[in-house]
């Protein structure tokens, strides 16, 4: 609340050009690094440079670092609540088969790739783990 | 209190149940930032589909977006944190009392706003022509991988949704320019350009995790 006064706080025309600069220079380092193999780190680079930008945005154009920090509480609830949404899926998802076994089948039977003929022909030994029969029950496509 | 204000001559656009200019523009941003919280989750749900399906069929994923303009994707990219630039500069105008620095700001979101969803268009004209289309609707065939229809009803999804956030940013964009032109706003009261501000750098803010989510998957 000390910060009430800052309501109407005018940043200076340099702290937008110069955010959004970095804005664009991060665009470009995103792109940059996407044409190297990290490996498995590869998406975790891709988003720690997005949450970078994201913050950017956040603090300086949304004015959380100058407002009332009961903004920056609300933005930070939805980011917490979207990482538990998605943190818990991804157990459930990533696990599934590990306790009682699940078979693959395909996810839309009217899909048109579903219709080609090599599809009557499941390949390869039915996988206990979703994740790895999804992707090795398929018919072969674009070969 | 509020009597004392009017006297001032200061505050003809506070409504009567608040204290004062300050406590009402206060109010209007928290609601706002609830607002925003809504829209993060509402584009939560698809970032959750987005995980789901990436770690079901890796590397479909990665052939999948190979069929994705990165050209394209990064240029949307720049038109829209140019635009950000913009709308932040367009409230910082009015807060100065720059009436006609306001409205070129605005209308530069705007332009930048149609220039993104005309890229946009080229991309989905081109994937619909190829057949690239969600679930059932996809014909295309050239992408090793399993299920590779479901990336594109991830695209779609994504993408459509933002975009159709664009086009209400546009419309709210242009209202607000219709009242800066009447001379709706001043130093004292520009609420509704700041909560316009608010909405357009939470779309910007989703498209910088939907381009290297969507085009950069290496």
């Amino acid at each position: 609340m000390s910060e009430s006064k800052h309501a109407h706080h005018i940043l200076p025309l340099q702290t937008y050009l110069g955010i959004g600069t970095a804005l664009l220079i991060l665009t470009g380092v995103t792109v940059w690094v996407a044409q190297y193999d990290l490996g498995p780190i590869n998406l975790l680079v891709a988003m720690i440079i997005a949450a970078f930008k994201a913050s950017l945005v956040a603090l300086f154009f949304m004015h959380l670092k100058y407002d009332n920090k009961l903004y920056s509480v609300i933005f930070l609830t939805a980011v917490l609540f979207l990482a538990a949404f998605i943190v818990f899926t991804m157990f459930d998802t990533m696990d599934r088969g590990l306790v009682d076994s699940t078979k693959a089948r395909p996810i839309n039977d009217r899909a048109v790739i579903y219709d080609q003929p090599a599809a009557a022909t499941p390949a390869g030994p039915a996988d206990t783990i979703a994740a790895d029969s999804l992707a090795g029950s398929e018919p072969p496509h674009g070969e | 209190m509020s009597s004392e204000n009017i006297a001032a001559g200061v505050t003809s656009h506070v409504q009567h149940h608040f204290v004062d200019a300050e406590q009402q523009q206060e109010s209007a941003k928290l609601g706002m930032w609830i607002f925003l919280l809504t829209e993060i989750l509402l584009f939560g749900g698809l970032f959750c589909f987005y995980a789901i399906y990436r770690s079901w069929n890796p590397d479909m994923f990665y052939n999948a977006h190979t069929h994705l303009n990165i050209t394209l994707g990064a240029i949307n990219t720049v038109v829209l944190i140019t635009s950000s630039v913009t709308m932040a500069l367009a409230i910082r105008s009015m807060q100065l009392d720059q009436k006609r620095a306001a409205l070129i700001n605005l209308f530069a979101t705007l332009a930048l706003a149609s220039v993104f969803l005309i890229i946009k268009y080229f991309e989905y004209s081109h994937k619909f022509h190829l057949g690239q289309l969600p679930g059932k609707y996809y014909t295309f065939d050239g992408i090793a991988g399993s299920n590779p229809h479901v990336f594109f009803s991830v695209y779609f999804m994504m993408t459509g949704l933002h975009g159709i956030h664009v086009l209400i940013g546009m419309g709210v964009i242009g209202w607000i320019a219709y009242r800066t032109n009447k001379g709706h706003f001043s130093s004292k009261y520009y609420t509704p350009i700041e909560m316009t501000g608010l909405y357009w750098h939470l779309v910007d803010l989703i498209w910088i995790f939907l381009f290297p989510l969507l085009y950069l998957i290496s």
